[in-house]
Order: C-alpha cells, then sequence, then structure tokens
C-alpha cells in the first residue's frame, strides 16, 4: 500500500470516529437542546486551535455482550487547544456515545489529559455530560471515578480547574466537579444530584423533577455548588473564556496583565454610593466598579449567599480577588453559607498569587438558633483561618461599619492584614451604638426617670466617641483614614510596594482547617 | 416563587432600582438595619423546644409493621415499629416510658424524615 492510501485510509478512520454515537444519537443530542462534544470545545477554544488525542481508543469490555459494541471514542473527547492564545487541556464527554457513560478508557482518557494538564502547568477544562458510571463495565469504572477524584485533589492549587457541566452529572460524577475550582452551569441542561428523582421516588416516596431536584438555578442559588450560572452554552463558554483571562496559567505565574483604564467615574462616584447611616442599605458592588480599570467586576456565585460578594476586577491592569460585605443583602452579615463562600475564594486567591482586597461594611455575625445550629462556629472560622493563612498582599479598606467579631474575621490588621484603611464614616466597634449603650449604661437607662431619654442621651454619646475610625486608627490597627476618591490610588499603591512579600509562614505538611 | 423569577428580574431586584417597601429589617446586637432579605433566610425555621413524648422520624422510610396500639404501655427500649429505609429494615425502639396516646401512622405508610409518628401521654 502506497502511502497515498495509507493516508485516505487514516481519513476514512477519523470520519468514521469522528461522527462520535451516530446520526441518531447526534439528532436526539439537539433536540435536548444541547451541542455535541465537538461543538462544545470547538466553539470554546480558539479558532482552529484544538488537537484531539486518543481518538482511536477502544474500550476492553467483555461481558454483557459489551465485546460486540463499537463505542467511537470510549465517550469522550481529549485534547489540548488555547483560549485567548493561553493553552488549555480539555475534555468533553460525549453523550451521544452510550450516554457518555465513563468505563475504564473513557476514564483513562480523562487521566491522561490531566496528568498532562499537571506536567505542562496549564488549565484543565472538563465538560461533563454522561449519564453516570458504565454498569456492564463494573467495579472498573468506579476505579476510573477514584482516579480521575484523585488527580483533582492533586491538581488543587497547582493548576486551575473548571468544570462546565453540560448535562446530566449524577452520582459519583459529581465529585469531580466538587473538587475542582469552578464549576459553570447552564439552565434547563446542567443537572446535578448524589441520587435521582427515581431512587428518591422509589425508596423515599419524594416526588421531585430533575429541575427542581439539581437543576442549575438549585445549585446556583440554594446548595453553592455552581460558581457561574448562564442561561445558553455559548454565554457560558463568553463566562469561561473571561474567567480565564483573570487567572493565571498555573500557582508560579501571574495572571496576565492588561492595558489600564479608568473607572466609569461618572457613572460610579464613589463619593455617593454609601449612605452615612450605617443602618441604610447600598450595593457594594458599586463601590468595586468604582474602583476596578473600566468599572469591570468579575462575580463568582452572584446568587448564593448574596450577604457577601465575591470575583476579579483589575486594578492597573492586574487582577485583584474582591472579597466584599453586601450590606443591601442581609445588611451584610457573616452567616454560615457567605463565611464557606468567602473562604473559599481567599483560599483560591491565595493559591494563585492573586492580591486580595476587602470591602468592610458588616454588623457581625447573623444571630439565630438556626445558624448556631448549623455551625456558624465551625463554619464562620473557615473566614478567619483563611485570611490568617493567606501570604498574597491583603488589603482591607473599612466603608462603614465593622462591628465585633465580624470586624476581626474580615481581614483585619490582627489576621495580618497587609494594609488597613478606613474611610472617614467607618465605625469601628464591639458591637452598634444601640446595643452598646444598651448594655454600658444599663444602670443609668434603667436608673432614669425617663430611660427612653436616657438611652437615646447615652447612645449618642457613645456614637460620639466610639463610632468613627479614629479608636482604632490611635492604636496603629487602621493604618491610614482616606477619603473614598483616594481608594484606587491607594489600593494601586499598596499592591505596587508588596509585590515582593515574603510571608513565610512555619513549614507543616498542611494546616487542619475546620473544613 | 422568587426562585421562578427570571435571571433579569431577580438581578433588578438586587439594584438600586428596588422599590423601598420591599426592603426588610434585621436586628443585630439591638441595632435595626434596612436591607433585603434571602429565601434561605425567610425559610428559615423557627425553632421549637423538643418534646420527648413527641416522637418523629429521624429518617424517612415506609412502615412495615406496628408492635403497639393505642392506650399501651410501653417501656423505654420496647419495640415501637420496623421502618424500611433504604432496603434495610430498622428496629424504631421508644426513647422514655410512657402510654400511647396517639398514633399518627399505619402499616404501609411512606412517611418523610421529621413526621410525627407517635405521642406519649
Amino acid at each position: 500500500m502506497s502511502l497515498k492510501r495509507k493516508i485516505l485510509e487514516l481519513q476514512k478512520k477519523r470520519e468514521k470516529v469522528l461522527q462520535g454515537g451516530g446520526e441518531k444519537a447526534i439528532e436526539k443530542q439537539v433536540a435536548m437542546g444541547k451541542m455535541t462534544a465537538r461543538e462544545r470545545i470547538i466553539t470554546l477554544l480558539d479558532e482552529n486551535s484544538f488537537h484531539e488525542y486518543d481518538l482511536f481508543v477502544e474500550h476492553e469490555a467483555r461481558d454483557f455482550d459489551m465485546d460486540k459494541k463499537i463505542l467511537h471514542g470510549d465517550g469522550v473527547i481529549i485534547g489540548t487547544g488555547t483560549i485567548y492564545g493561553a493553552p488549555i487541556c480539555i475534555y468533553a464527554q460525549d453523550f451521544t456515545v452510550a450516554g457518555g457513560s465513563l468505563g475504564l478508557m473513557h476514564a483513562r482518557k480523562i487521566t491522561k489529559i490531566m496528568d498532562h494538564a499537571m506536567k505542562m502547568r496549564v488549565p484543565i477544562i472538563g465538560i461533563n455530560d454522561s449519564g453516570g458510571a458504565r454498569i456492564q463495565e463494573g467495579v472498573n469504572s468506579l476505579a476510573g471515578y477514584g482516579e480521575i477524584f484523585y488527580r483533582n485533589t492533586t491538581a488543587s492549587g497547582v493548576i486551575p480547574q473548571i468544570s462546565v457541566i453540560l448535562g446530566p452529572c449524577a452520582g459519583g460524577a459529581v465529585y469531580s466537579p466538587a473538587l475542582t475550582d469552578f464549576v459553570f452551569v447552564v439552565d434547563k441542561i446542567s443537572k446535578m444530584f448524589i441520587t435521582g428523582p427515581e431512587v428518591i421516588k422509589t425508596v423515599l416516596g419524594e416526588e421531585i423533577s430533575m429541575e427542581d431536584l439539581g437543576g442549575a438555578r438549585v445549585h446556583s442559588e440554594i446548595t453553592g455548588n455552581a460558581h457561574f450560572y448562564s442561561e445558553s452554552e455559548i454565554e457560558c463558554f463568553d463566562q469561561i473564556k473571561k474567567l480565564i483571562t483573570f487567572i493565571p496559567w498555573n500557582n508560579k505565574q501571574k495572571a496576565r496583565s492588561f492595558d489600564v483604564k479608568e473607572p466609569l467615574v461618572d457613572k460610579y462616584k464613589i463619593d455617593d454610593i454609601v449612605p452615612g447611616n450605617p443602618k441604610e442599605p447600598y450595593d457594594v458592588r458599586d463601590v468595586i466598579r468604582g474602583i476596578t480599570d473600566g468599572s469591570d467586576f468579575f462575580e463568582i456565585q452572584e446568587m448564593w449567599a448574596r450577604n457577601i460578594v465575591i470575583g476579579f476586577g483589575r486594578v492597573h491592569g492586574d487582577t485583584i480577588g474582591f472579597v466584599c460585605n453586601q450590606p443591601l443583602v442581609l445588611a451584610g452579615v457573616l452567616d454560615v453559607d457567605s463565611s464557606d463562600k468567602a473562604a473559599r475564594f481567599i483560599r483560591y486567591c491565595d493559591a494563585f498569587q492573586i492580591p486580595i482586597v476587602t470591602l468592610v461594611d458588616l454588623p457581625g455575625y447573623l444571630p439565630g438558633v438556626d445558624q448556631e445550629h448549623a455551625g456558624v462556629i465551625r463554619h464562620g472560622a473557615k473566614i478567619l483561618y483563611a485570611y490568617s493563612e493567606a501570604t498574597v498582599p491583603k488589603i482591607t479598606v473599612i466603608l462603614r461599619k465593622a462591628y465585633g467579631g465580624g470586624y476581626i474575621a474580615m481581614n483585619s490588621r490582627h489576621l495580618n492584614a497587609d494594609f488597613v484603611f478606613a474611610w472617614p464614616g467607618a465605625e469601628i466597634a464591639v458591637m452598634g451604638p444601640e446595643g452598646a449603650a444598651n448594655i454600658i449604661f444599663r444602670k443609668e437607662i434603667m436608673g432614669a426617670k425617663d430611660p427612653d431619654k436616657m438611652r437615646k442621651q447615652k447612645v449618642k454619646e457613645y456614637k460620639e466617641k466610639f463610632a468613627n475610625p479614629y479608636v482604632a486608627a490611635a492604636k496603629g490597627y487602621v493604618d491610614s483614614v482616606i477619603e473614598p476618591e483616594e481608594t484606587r490610588k491607594l489600593l494601586l499603591h499598596a499592591i505596587e510596594v508588596s509585590k515582593n512579600k515574603v510571608d513565610r509562614k512555619p513549614i507543616k505538611k498542611h494546616g487542619i482547617p475546620p473544613f | 416563587m422568587a426562585r421562578k423569577e427570571s435571571k433579569k428580574a431577580r438581578k433588578a431586584s438586587a439594584t438600586k432600582e428596588e422599590s423601598p417597601q420591599r426592603f426588610n429589617t434585621l436586628v443585630v446586637n439591638g441595632d435595626k438595619y434596612r436591607t433585603l432579605y434571602t429565601e434561605k433566610f425567610k425559610n428559615r425555621k423557627k425553632w421549637v423546644k423538643p418534646d420527648q413524648r413527641k416522637i418523629y422520624s429521624d429518617i424517612p422510610g415506609t412502615v412495615l409493621k406496628l408492635f403497639v396500639k393505642e392506650g399501651q404501655k410501653v417501656k423505654e427500649g420496647d419495640v415501637m415499629m420496623i421502618l424500611e429505609t433504604m432496603k434495610m429494615k430498622n428496629k424504631i425502639i421508644f426513647p422514655i416510658d410512657g402510654t400511647v396516646k396517639k398514633i399518627y401512622v399505619s402499616e404501609e405508610e411512606r412517611i418523610p424524615k421529621g413526621h410525627l409518628m407517635i405521642e406519649l401521654k
């Protein structure tokens, strides 16, 4: 056979395998409103940048007549490519091939590309669309999952790991996304759960749809399992591309720098956003946008635990991680969910050399039996742990109130913040004036002829004496009381002078965070 | 349900366009704050002191067999019923001595977690 004929043969072989599960299965996929696995990769990556490997991999299952079945690519596509020029390793499960079910060789392909990503120190993106374990392959399929989880854990904090849920992702399969850094979901397409509606119905008699049990909205609003929500696959891919611009390729590199853009100061007048009365709400994202380049803020987990806001923005072209109390929702209190949300993000930023800016305005931790019984002590401790442990530049700006344990938790000087700035309206105190006056002047208030009048007077006294940034500034807990307009300039300065920060912690295998 | 609102509507509800009357009051340490509630906060369960005489299911399942009748005297440790969950037959025992006041479940009934099963006198 001449080489030409051999080339022809290769082309034919390729063509056949590239059909995946065949026309009918593809039609079904399209009818479900989904793109095919290969379309997804091609749409997500830079044009013509994708190169596929292991196209000709075949499964080895022999039981249950599996030896008679041909599964093209064994239901998963792996390869490398680029996003805005950044190298990426990627895999996408192909639902058209045996429902994207995971067998031994399918898993081997995934672990191979994961190993490759680790060696090359580039991000790994996994597109999940699978009916679950390939039952016919028995324990081999379980082994496959386990080998993926092990690699997810090893790679954690070394290379960025992104999971995209574009179909069902059920049972053990959900634990790979859960171990990765960012999970993307799409309305009506993504479904994640440990136990499906059918099992729940037969065993427990509870009837629930897949969407209500583990749809995109559920994981974006209720569970916090998902980080990014979108209404179409295209929107989802745009979000992934945007995320890639904010994060580095690995933990030894810095995120890419972009051209400096000034914030839209006419739209986000930083002097006017925060009301003087600490009991009045405002949207802290307006303050962030008043600081960041081009007023661009890329929010993470925007629908879950909305009392804290996390996400990326740039200051002078460089990526910054923002962690901010949100007075608009639940007065910006810390609670079980918001502590969890912030702590994980702080650890992400710390692992990938992204400086953290913390904007503080909170009345403390959320009171309530439900919170106490849900373990607000150990969950709340996560945020203390994460800030204390982080060695990236840590800059705090106290916008308004910072009371009690909340003040300490939000990257205070005492947790080794590098810079603590406070706006002139900041109130740094053990608690709000009313609560404090009621305790400190209890006897005076109770003994007065007109207790209400006395209470008002004492609250006023307390406000004048303690509800300001100067008591903390007098002790050096606040480095500088600044005008809101100076915030961006000072953040930039703080980041500039922190570039060579060295903060060596004692050598240890690892700490024991309050997981 | 607010959960079913479109994403855009939800986004709008989190901005300044919000009408002031939608704001709620949250009290933290004696100070009252004007703010929005989350769904989770709105749906939080009020705590009630547990009453040992009211016996709730710890797990969901199917009541296979009941061993007691109303008015019957029981001792701590007596078997109350067999509750089948995830193909396991669980013996449910009385946590305290008492007399069965009322039985709220019947055999073959499927019950959720936290369901009131039996009340003692």
